[in-house]
């Protein structure tokens, strides 16, 4: 049986990153206060909160129907490439954005799918961002993650799969502490970003995180 | 925090209704999303300018848009950039196909927003041309950074690039004059006082009464060290060093010298710190051939001054000279 994750899994995936970035804005915007300029915290939950407000308005505009799951990517990146600004705003809008791209109009995905979906974003905030792993980037989470799941074999439930990969987006987020970092505002600090966590690898990680609690289906079996 | 505002979230969105009523004159500000146009916008022909960047270093960029310099500025909330979807409208509002030339300071958000309204706008079919300012000598410039910040040269580029947009010059040739008086201006500031950011209600970093931060950047990011404070002649000659050796700027050499003020100086330390300024030139065998002194490109409250010095040639000096009809820079016009 190969288990597909829904629309609706996808809709409460991104509400549920919403809660835990508002939750998390404290402790997001001291990260940053360490090696940025403090705003991480607020522009993400800002971003968010547009985000579940746009959700809601597709909702009571009858979009419920439109399973166009593309589309639902792209709305998302743009609502945050519009909202966020700094340079959060398009690198998550980007990932969002490739993210629709690579899912076309499919109205659920397989595993298959989601992998290559996440491949997508990740190439694209690659890109955009212009960094390598271990720049102390977004990108030592994200990377991990989009390759653990291009590693995992057939067979093995997708619950598991979404945990392996947020698992190694926890390892590469936990892996930026010792770095140096390469891009962004911290990247002027030079040795001084050294024994920091970087705030973006941090949002990253709540992003697989809040994934891989949400989007395996629920009838799935315990393990 | 004493600031003349009412409540710090509206400030952006108060402060943008105060311009367009204190300026119809000359220009149009459009809200949701947020910018600025010339009120003759688009003007048939001429290659537009567009440049944008948080709030809160006024007159920069909005005080500069009109007759002569930028046909629209973005403006952000205070010290964030602005979003693609503000650059793209204001793109496609001033085009007047002949092209489009986004001059954008090298901040990260800022690069990775007017690139991707670069995108955006190609798609739209419109020619866009995008060139960073990268002048602050105070950071190294390396592949392990996000490289210079870009400062007071930007003002000097959207006057240059303005008067020549406005000659009827194309988009490559509006574009390559961009990147020459990029590659010939340099600038360090020093922070006498912090900055409060309305939104977070305290001052941005700490400096003690007897402190300077020098190479200060215009959000109040550290800059080479810290001082004891001094008088303007030693300030200005820390300031100047590091300019000039840095292009470098050498015997004999024509300059624009640019005394920007960070918000809180008064204008009478300005000069105080231009003779100084001229004095060491002067020493250094560089003469000054065209100045500015003023508050251009502020960070809000903070008390402090950056010095910008450009190269000039007969045909940016020309440039220079031309009319302009802005709230902030006026003119010959």
């Amino acid at each position: 049986m190969s288990e597909t994750i829904s629309r609706q899994s996808i809709l409460v995936w991104l509400r549920t990153f919403a809660e835990t970035v508002t939750r998390k804005r404290d402790e997001l915007i001291d990260l940053d206060a360490a090696i940025g300029d403090a705003d991480h915290g607020i522009n993400m939950d800002r971003g968010m909160q547009a985000v579940v407000r746009k959700l809601a308005e597709l909702d009571e505009a009858g979009d419920e129907t439109s399973d166009d799951l593309g589309a639902l990517f792209k709305t998302v990146g743009m609502t945050l490439v519009s909202t966020v600004g700094g340079a959060a705003g398009p690198l998550y809008g980007t990932l969002f954005l490739q993210m629709g791209v690579a899912v076309g109009d499919r109205s659920e995905l397989t595993l298959t799918d989601w992998a290559t979906a996440l491949a997508a974003g990740v190439t694209g905030v690659r890109a955009r961002g212009k960094a390598e792993l271990e720049d102390k980037t977004m990108l030592d989470a994200l990377l991990p993650a989009a390759e653990a799941l291009n590693a995992s074999d057939s067979g093995i439930p997708l619950a598991d799969i979404l945990r392996r990969s947020a698992a190694a987006a926890e390892q590469g987020m936990k892996a930026t502490i010792p770095l140096v970092a390469r891009k962004g505002r911290a990247s002027y600090l030079g040795a001084r970003s050294v024994g920091h966590q970087d705030p973006g690898a941090t949002s990253s990680w709540l992003l697989l995180n809040t994934a891989a609690e949400t989007l395996a289906p629920a009838e799935r079996c315990a393990s | 925090m004493k600031k003349l505002i009412n409540r710090p979230e509206d400030v952006v969105k108060e402060e943008l209704a105060g311009v367009a009523l204190a300026h119809a004159d000359r220009l149009r500000v459009h809200t949701a999303p947020n910018f600025i146009v010339r009120v003759d916008a688009p003007v048939k022909g001429k290659v537009a300018i567009v440049s944008g960047g948080g709030s809160g270093h006024e007159p920069m960029h909005g005080g500069f848009v009109g007759m002569g310099m930028l046909d629209a500025a973005c403006p952000g909330e205070v010290f964030t950039s602005p979003t693609p979807d503000q650059m793209l409208e204001a793109t496609k509002a001033v085009n007047g196909e002949a092209g489009v030339l986004h001059i954008v300071k090298n901040y990260t958000g800022d690069v990775m927003n007017f690139e991707m309204a670069a995108e955006l706008a190609q798609a739209e079919g419109i020619a866009v041309e995008q060139v960073v300012i990268d002048d602050d000598v105070a950071v190294k410039d390396s592949l392990y950074t996000a490289g210079r910040r870009g400062v007071g040269t930007t003002v000097l580029a959207e006057k240059i690039c303005g008067a020549a947009a406005e000659q009827g010059r194309p988009l490559a040739e509006v574009a390559g004059l961009c990147r020459r008086v990029n590659a010939n201006g340099r600038s360090m500031g020093i922070a006498l006082t912090s900055c409060t950011v309305p939104m977070a209600g305290k001052p941005t970093f700490e400096l003690g009464d007897d402190e300077i931060e020098i190479g200060v950047g215009i959000h109040g990011e550290p800059g080479r060290e810290r001082r004891p404070s001094a008088p303007a002649h030693d300030i200005v000659e820390t300031l100047a060093t590091a300019i000039v050796d840095d292009l470098p700027f050498k015997r004999g050499a024509a300059i624009l010298a640019f005394v920007n003020g960070m918000g809180g100086t008064p204008l009478m330390e300005l000069y105080v710190v231009f003779n100084e300024l001229h004095r060491f030139l002067e020493g250094r065998g560089i003469s000054i051939t065209r100045n500015l002194v003023g508050s251009y490109m502020t960070s809000l409250d903070m008390a402090g001054c950056a010095i910008t010095l450009l190269r000039l040639d007969d045909e940016l000096t020309a440039l220079w000279d031309a009319p302009v009809n802005t709230p902030g820079l006026r003119w010959g016009a």
